[in-house]
């Protein structure tokens, strides 16, 4: 299958099987104005099926969320049909505003104007934890 | 500002400086009577928890201070809506230190934030509560005299026992340290505490279901309490609610040194002919709690005695 080559934009590249539609919803590609190309189940030597995702535009990319949902991911900037930069995800130490506690008992349930932050606690197994009552986020902590 | 939310917030030597100030102030009141003259504690309990608050207000009156605060989010400005952060900073105006109880978790630490106090975490919701295991530590030092080298059963509901997650983080920095930990299936240790505390750490434990077979190699007993509401029919809580009451008769095969600790209140998971038993050390630890709330005043308010 082959998805048009881009001349400007991101491509999202090794993308965990099975995350690329969550990326695209966390990312709220379907709010652009360009063209989003997303690819389930690509072959991959490496991974031996991926997700990559095809941005035909230089948007901001929230590289906090990317890292707490997929830190597998590879970020290629594309510029004149080539690769200009090619950049590894690392895992955000702290993650602020982005993640909602799902702790009913946490007191951002109460407090409104608090902001949410998570603070990476494990890197081994990419748990983060919310700064105030140590709730576990996960996937469906994503706003 | 130094505030104490979680135990892990002291380290190991500071520790050992708040159980050598609270056995001085065991063996010199005296010594101590006037330490914090003119200085005021602000008790700030947005839920009730009259034992932890007097506690806390009997630390200070001991340490000559004073006292102002109130008891249950009704009768203060929360009702009001005012925000946790105004509260702390408000206060700051009035105390030298603030004890805070809150229902929500994490609350004391967005105090912690904002005051321009000091402020101890007087037990956040299901959550935190170091003065309790501060308590607990100075009770086993008493009454054991190490931190080392101990087998510790933790008995009743594990799963959601705040004091026995604290007291499993504080006792895990300790060397050749094993848990029995002894509860029903449904009230067993949560897997974070496995994969956080004992895991890393390397540290033996076992779970067992008897509290009678695990008592023989006990050094120290930690019963806690098996609420009606934490299963999910009637019948599962009346088959296995006496299985965890603490009797003189499962008392038999235990050690003659045995330390049997509660951080109370207790409803019947000790029965009370266990009481006068020199092993029943729960109202030692009562009064170990003031001794160490009076040390942890004294350490973060920095008064040299
Ligand atoms: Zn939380």
């Amino acid at each position: 299958m082959i998805v048009g080559q881009i001349k400007e934009g991101i491509v999202l590249d090794h993308i965990k099987a099975g995350r690329g539609m969550k990326l695209y919803d966390v990312l709220k590609l379907g709010e652009l104005d360009c063209s989003v190309a997303v690819i389930v189940n690509a072959e991959s030597e490496k991974m031996g099926k991926k997700d990559i995702i095809k941005i035909s535009g230089l948007i901001d990319i929230d590289f906090n969320i990317l890292g707490f949902v997929d830190p597998g991911v590879t970020v290629n900037i594309i510029k004149d049909s080539k690769v200009v930069k090619r950049e590894k995800i690392a895992l955000p130490e702290k993650i602020t505003g982005l993640l909602k506690c799902k702790n009913p008992r946490c007191i951002t349930t109460v407090e409104q104007e608090l902001q949410h932050v998570f603070k990476l606690c494990d890197e081994d197994n990419k748990v983060y934890r919310c700064i105030y009552c140590e709730t576990k986020a996960d996937l469906e902590s994503i706003e | 500002m130094r505030s104490v939310i979680d135990i892990m917030d002291l380290s190991l030597e500071e520790i050992d400086g708040l159980l050598n100030t609270a056995e001085d102030i065991i063996a010199n009141p005296k010594k101590y009577a006037d330490a914090c003259r003119g200085k005021k504690l602000a008790t700030l309990f947005f839920e009730p928890s009259t034992r932890t608050r007097l506690s806390f207000e009997a630390a200070m009156y001991e340490l000559g201070g004073n006292v102002i605060g109130f008891s249950e989010a009704s009768s203060s400005s929360s009702a009001k809506g005012e925000s946790i952060s105004d509260t702390a900073r408000t206060i700051s105006c009035y105390a030298d230190i603030i004890a805070m109880r809150h229902p929500k978790e994490g609350a004391p630490y967005v105090a912690s934030l904002k005051a321009t106090v000091p402020v101890i975490n007087a037990g956040d919701g299901g959550h935190n509560h170091p003065t309790q295991t501060l308590a607990d530590l100075l009770t086993i030092k008493r009454e054991k005299g190490r931190f080392d080298s101990l087998t510790i059963g933790l008995c009743g509901d594990l799963k959601f026992g705040r004091t026995v997650h604290s007291l499993i983080s504080a006792m895990s920095r300790y060397s050749n340290v094993r848990f029995v930990m002894i509860s029903p299936d449904e009230l067993k240790i949560p897997d974070y505490v496995k994969q956080n505390v004992l895991i890393p750490k390397g540290i033996e434990y076992k779970e067992v279901k008897s509290l009678e077979e695990a008592m023989p190699e006990l050094d120290i007993l930690y019963m806690t309490r098996v609420q009606k509401e934490r299963f999910f029919n009637e019948a599962d809580y009346i088959r296995l609610k006496d299985t965890y009451i603490l009797t003189p008769e499962k008392l038999s095969g235990a050690k003659d040194d045995l330390c049997i600790m509660h951080p109370l209140p207790r409803v019947n998971e000790i029965s009370v002919a266990v009481d006068d038993d020199k092993r029943a050390c729960y109202f030692k630890q009562v009064l170990n709690g003031k001794y160490m709330r009076m040390a942890l005043i004294l350490k973060l308010l920095e008064v040299e005695v």
